[in-house]
């Protein structure tokens, strides 16, 4: 029956490889439109069934030969990514002027004669959608491992088609191959380092498993330093993918060169995949040694938090600028999680609380950030520099409003789920008895308050320049950016999310009380 | 057998892996040192797993070697399409993000 459970992964890997297969059935013409819907619906299937597997606590077990852990945690993160991943792939299906946001051929060299017939003849690369899927079982396999084997295949079924994805911008294709190269190299040595970590961990506890680890560690046994030096190991794998400083190096050139779809696939996935993952192997694995590990996760979280919102506040591109949020808040999840605080009581705060809440909280607000950023356009695309920002919000108020509130939830502004979130993890700080770690905390919202408000000026009392087309010949627009007429998907997308982020701020009761389920782990 | 010197064979492999990340400027050399540090990784696996007695170890470097079979498949396309614009795989080449 185990396998019943794992229904939510098993579907999303088959509609992948069904994916792959409407690639060669689907007449060219349909493909687009055939594999988006698809995708769509695999998705609406596997939250359903995460939905059941909620509804009958027998499904709560360890599946797939005990390597898979189906508890409330695994199924609130589950429900998460399924939710940003038809975001994204809302985000993704969106075709202006036609064209979508990927390249027609890849494998064209940018510029040549190759890529322009191509253009012409309007070919279009519909593998992104079975790309995304495959991505998605990684994702959703990865916080569910309950062994370290487990968790390394995950990490890698995520990570490889998103190297692949991020190479396919349709635009400034050059900075979308570099930032492919960069994500890669840097990927593939943090995933070598994560198992190399796993290999001496699973020489300290003769156990590849999270409990084995566990237990090897409760008796004390000898070969410390190989404990430690693996802990450390995997360590740096696992905030490598979160974008924890000093890990951070690859996010914001790789937001800024993906194509925004996946952007935003990246910055919302990604993280709550790592999130869960890096959540599940510190507290069940190495949950013995948090005496050992709680200072350093703060001090990280600290650094993270700083460097994302001081390095935040000079950006011009609003791509990039997104990337630095998305550092800064990867430091205030760590900070929840830096204090330990186990569940005592069913509905009481406890770290994973903190977590799940903040990082919803985040997602949404990200997510709707990303469907406005796809909608700023010039003649050539998208315009992603600030200054094409300026004075949107006397021409296109309701945009600009939702806008606004993302910015104001990612702020943490009250009446927002943003400050719910940064408010339950900065109380589960300082119940835990981290005092410093929460003023700090303080201190760096206000600063990442300045970020986002300096673009919520820009965008409702910014002049618009007109010269700066002039000056600017590297690539004039033929036209000055503005916000194209918004499709029913995308308008249907900001709307729920901004909904869904009032309500988080102004009701959160109903949202508190599934995420202080989502503290109860099997082991 | 004395395990102590697969082990200590192996990290030494692992820093070679990663001295050659840091240091080579060739993204296809960049890579066989990532090559090196799973392999070193696996060779740690197989020795405990021999130490242990167990066989999780040996299962593991299995799995590992598919994952680093696919990880080459989607290097080597990443870093050909950047030679064919750019005529080189050096990863200095390629650095537009960074002004």
């Amino acid at each position: 029956m185990a396998y019943i459970a794992l229904l939510p992964l098993l579907v999303v890997a088959l509609g992948a490889l069904v994916g792959v297969l409407l690639e060669a059935l689907v007449p060219r013409r349909h493909r687009f439109v055939t594999q988006a819907w698809f995708t769509a619906a695999i998705v609406v299937v596997a939250l359903v069934r995460v939905i059941i597997n909620w509804k009958t606590p027998s499904s709560r077990v360890l599946a797939g030969n005990l390597s898979v852990s189906l508890d409330n945690a695994t199924l609130i993160v589950w429900a998460g990514l399924l939710l940003f991943a038809l975001g994204s792939v809302v985000l993704a299906a969106q075709r202006f002027g036609g064209v979508s946001s990927f390249t027609p051929m890849a494998v064209a060299a940018p510029g040549s004669s190759d890529e322009q017939t191509a253009e012409a003849e309007g070919v279009e690369h519909t593998e992104i959608f079975p790309l995304m899927l495959f991505s998605l079982t990684g994702m959703l396999l990865f916080p569910a491992a309950t062994d370290l084997l487990t968790a390394f295949i995950g990490l890698e079924v995520l990570s490889l088609p998103l190297y692949l994805m991020t190479a396919l911008a349709r635009r400034r294709r050059l900075l979308s191959h570099e930032a492919a190269l960069k994500y890669f190299l840097l990927g593939a040595f943090s995933s070598a380092i994560f198992l190399y970590g796993a290999a001496l961990t699973y020489g300290f506890a003769g156990g590849a498993d999270y409990s084995a680890i566990d237990r090897a560690i409760s008796l004390g046994l000898a070969r410390q330093p190989l404990l430690l030096a693996g802990f450390a190991l995997l360590m740096v794998g696992l905030l490598f993918k979160v974008g924890a400083v000093p890990f951070h190096a690859w996010v914001p050139d790789v937001y800024t060169g993906a194509p925004t779809p996946l952007t935003a696939y990246m910055a919302v996935g990604t993280k709550v995949a790592a999130f869960g993952a890096l959540i599940r192997v510190l507290y069940v694995a190495f949950g013995g040694l948090s005496w050992t590990w709680a200072v350093p996760l703060g001090i990280v979280a600290v650094l993270t938090m700083g460097l994302g919102a001081i390095f935040g506040l000079t950006q011009t591109n609003i791509k990039r600028l997104m990337a630095y949020s998305s550092i800064a808040h990867a430091g205030f999840v760590l900070v929840p999680i830096a204090a330990a605080l186990a569940v005592t009581t069913v509905g009481a705060l406890s770290s994973m609380t903190a977590a799940v809440y903040y990082l919803a909280s985040y997602g949404l607000a990200t997510l709707g950030a990303f469907a406005v950023i796809m909608l700023v356009r010039d003649g050539t695309g998208e315009a992603p520099d600030l200054a094409s920002w300026a004075g949107l919000g006397r021409r296109h108020p309701w945009v600009s409003a939702a806008m606004t509130l993302f910015l104001c939830s990612l702020a943490g502004i009250p009446a927002t789920a943003g400050f719910i979130g940064k408010l339950d993890a900065f109380v589960v700080a300082w119940r835990g008895g981290l005092a410093w770690l929460v003023i700090l905390g303080l201190a760096f919202s206000l600063v990442a308050l300045g970020f986002y408000m300096r673009i919520v000026l820009v965008i409702w009392f910014g002049k618009p320049s007109i010269e700066r087309a002039a000056s600017d010949s590297a690539d004039t627009p033929d036209q000055p950016a503005d916000i194209v007429k918004v499709p029913v998907s995308l308008g249907i997308l900001m709307a729920l999310c901004a909904v869904a982020t009032l309500i988080g701020g102004l009701v959160p009761n109903y949202f508190t009380h599934f995420a202080s389920l989502a503290g109860q782990m099997l082991r | 057998m004395n395990e102590n010197y697969y082990l200590v064979l192996a990290a030494i492999l692992f820093a070679i892996g990663v001295a050659g990340f840091l240091t080579r400027r060739n993204a296809l050399l960049i890579f066989m040192s990532i090559e090196l540090m799973l392999n070193a990784a696996n060779l740690t696996l197989v020795t405990f797993a021999d130490a242990l007695g167990d066989l999780t170890g040996q299962i593991m470097a299995f799995f590992v070697m598919v994952v680093a079979a696919a990880e080459v498949v989607v290097g080597l396309a990443i870093i050909i399409t950047i030679a064919r614009s750019l005529h080189t795989a050096s990863i200095d080449a390629s650095s537009w993000l960074r002004r």
